[in-house]
């Protein structure tokens, strides 16, 4: 759901009703969250809950008293450690420095008061990784509020604004070397507000809150995207129009010569400008989609303009025809095998933009009216893209997509399926969990919907502490073919009880559908387990909106069914003691570590 | 002079989720249940904000009751 659907003005008047109101929804995800605060939380944390409930979260909160954050995380960390967070959030700001350094601080010196300020927030991030494990949100510090030193204030050592800049450049390495610990850059949150507009002296003096209800609003707004990213809730997929959106002009009409883009017009450059930060989003693992109301040929011959930084290749589908958008919104999900809930859909037409969301729910449409120069600031204020990670996959997601469609291509060749699977040249490295991959496989858990026979959702915490708890046993699976690196697609994660090992978890990625990766999987499952004295596998189908198609998952395996309920689902067994490996069409690498 | 109660009355029931919360020019923190200090934080911002004033600095400790606190909104108001 888009956060920004109530106003902030709405919230602060009738914040508990729609609290009661969203409370009522069924399907919401329970997260326990600790807000640990230099100052008064409870503003920031009202406003949160709200956002939370839009999105599909039921936030249970733990709040520190105001200034306590370091007391009750590394002093009496009790009644945090009873509370079982999921997630920690400790926000504090540049009023919650305790040591500027003096004017007189020279270079040399300048690392020590670094150093000696940040041992406090260390102790409290080592501290909740040690005693709690859960994930850690910091922020990092907005600029102060005054610089007596002026221009010299970001240039000197005993600058109190080189001083926040150097912090914030530790709590980024921080962030960068500890899994755990994201950092929110509310650096950025309060320049994009305007520091004017951002602290507040009266309600610091009154309240202990530092800033106006505006920033409290955008912090929570970017913590709510946050936890989004966190449990893979994040959107995927930016759908396009054309005429008026990606170019100046209706290309049916005016043709390719006479549309606006290119650095000729204000207006051209505007559109060049949009088209940029598309590509930009592409670039960093956001799918793109056009959808238009056009001629498939004459749509796409204005992406022949020389002009156009976007090309037809950039484009993970490409609906150009005269079906309602609606219908072809559907279309292109099922296309990527992606759900609408990761779709963004941006048209300079309020009336499409209209029927968009009444009849595709879950679809963000945010109101961009028609000013292209505005697109992007305002895609970026809605935070649909967040992301807590950049792994590699993201980087080549949509090289990923471009390939599977050239496999598509190569099936329609071959007689049978076998030989199609067989022309693909397909190798697998399989392994018990490395500890490299653990984001990746974490991420994995929270954004696969459709192949995930349990649906059960893991932190980076929790599948860590289940790959060294010594009852489970998981393994991931990588699968490479003539056209690509597909990366680490599916996960199976089992917990052993004597000779039965249960099945928590088994998922995979849907671009490799229909490989027989399930297959070599079981193999190495087998193989992985047998060593450890498994005797049988028991799985477990769960149900959900999402994933009927693997209902049947553990039946083709070979599975018996032992036990069927409507409502929860249904339990396999399989005997492995003369189980025979069955995977015929992918290569297995030889494990490198044994 | 225009009465602001009847506005001022429904941001109370909305702030406070009640409907049949009654408030009179006599209110005060310890005659309405729930109106504990984050409640007034509560209040205060969504007055600012909807009647686009701010009240400074230690004028609100002055007040003795919604009264006090209307006349106050009034006096904002017309300057503005």
């Amino acid at each position: 759901m888009n956060p920004s659907t109530y106003s902030l003005d709405e919230l602060l008047i009738k914040r508990r009703g729609l609290r009661r109101q969203l409370l009522a929804l069924h399907g919401l995800k329970d997260i326990r969250i600790a807000v640990l605060g230099g100052t008064t939380t409870n503003e920031l944390v009202d406003l949160f809950e709200i956002l939370l409930l839009q999105s599909g979260f039921r936030p249970t909160f733990y709040q520190s008293e105001y200034g306590r954050y370091y007391e009750d995380a590394v002093l009496q960390p009790d009644g945090m450690i009873a509370f079982k967070p999921d997630i920690v959030y400790v926000h504090t700001c540049s009023l919650n420095i305790q040591t500027f350094p003096p004017l007189s601080c020279t270079e040399n010196q300048l690392p020590e008061y670094v150093a000696s300020e940040l041992a406090r927030f260390r102790a409290v991030w080592r501290s909740l990784s040690e005693r709690i494990g859960c994930q850690i949100i910091q922020n990092n510090f907005e600029l102060p509020s005054h610089a007596i030193l002026g221009n010299l204030d970001a240039v000197r050592a005993g600058g109190a604004t080189r001083f926040v800049s150097e912090l914030n450049r530790q709590i980024a390495a921080e962030a960068v070397a500890n899994p755990r610990m994201i950092m929110q850059d509310l650096s950025a949150i309060a320049a994009t507000i305007g520091m004017s507009r951002w602290f507040d002296p009266e309600r610091w003096f009154s309240y202990k809150i530092a800033n106006t209800v505006e920033g409290s609003f955008a912090v929570a707004t970017s913590l709510t995207a946050l936890v989004g990213a966190i449990y893979g809730r994040s959107r995927k997929v930016l759908v396009l129009d054309l005429d008026n959106t990606l170019w100046g002009g209706v290309i049916g009409d005016d043709g390719v010569d006479k549309i606006l883009i290119g650095r000729e017009t204000p207006v051209a450059e505007a559109y060049t400008a949009f088209q940029e930060y598309c590509l930009r989003l592409r670039d960093r693992g956001i799918l793109l989609a056009v959808c238009s109301k056009n001629n498939e040929a004459v749509a796409k011959s204005g992406f022949a303009h020389p002009d156009s930084v976007l090309k037809p290749e950039h484009f993970s589908a490409f609906k150009a025809n005269w079906e309602p958008k609606y219908e072809n919104i559907l279309a292109i999900a099922q296309e990527l095998n992606l759900s609408v809930d990761s779709f963004v859909f941006v048209d300079d037409n309020p009336a499409e933009r209209a029927i968009v969301e009444a009849q595709v729910p879950g679809v963000a449409v945010p109101a961009v009216g028609n000013e292209v120069a505005k697109y992007p600031s305002i895609l970026d204020a809605g935070r649909y893209f967040e992301l807590v990670s950049l792994e590699n996959e993201d980087t080549a997601r949509a090289q990923l997509y471009a390939e599977n469609s050239q496999r598509a291509k190569l099936q329609q060749k071959f007689a049978s399926y076998g030989e199609y699977l067989d022309s693909l040249e397909m190798m697998a490295e399989i392994d018990v969990f490395k500890a490299i991959y653990m984001a990746r496989i974490a991420q994995l858990t929270n954004k696969t919907n459709q192949f995930n026979l349990t649906t059960r959702r893991y932190t980076l915490a929790e599948i860590e502490a289940a790959a060294a708890d010594g009852n489970h046993i998981g393994i991931y699976g990588k699968l490479t073919d003539r056209f690509g690196d597909n990366g680490l697609i599916s996960i199976v994660l089992g917990r052993l009880d004597d000779t039965d090992l249960h099945l928590e978890l088994w998922l995979m990625s849907c671009r490799v559908l229909k490989r027989d990766m399930e297959m070599a999987m079981l193999d190495s499952l087998v193989e992985q387990t047998r060593q450890r004295g498994v005797k049988r596998l028991i799985g477990y189908y769960h149900p959900t909106a999402k994933n009927g198609m693997v209902a049947n998952h553990y039946e083709n395996l070979g599975f018996s069914p032992v036990y069927s309920d409507t409502a929860i689902g249904t339990t396999w067994s399989l005997d492995i003691t003369n189980y025979v490996a069955r995977s015929r069409h992918i290569k297995i690498l030889e494990r490198t570590d044994v | 002079m225009y009465d602001l109660l009847p506005e001022i009355q429904r941001i109370f029931c909305d702030v406070f989720d009640d409907s049949s919360l009654v408030i009179t020019r006599a209110s005060n923190a310890s005659t309405v249940e729930d109106w504990d200090s984050l409640a007034h934080v509560n209040l205060v911002t969504a007055i600012e904000k909807k009647y686009g004033i701010r009240f400074a600095l230690g004028e609100l400790q002055e007040l003795k009751n919604v009264g006090d606190m209307i006349d106050l909104i009034q006096e904002k108001f017309a300057v503005k």
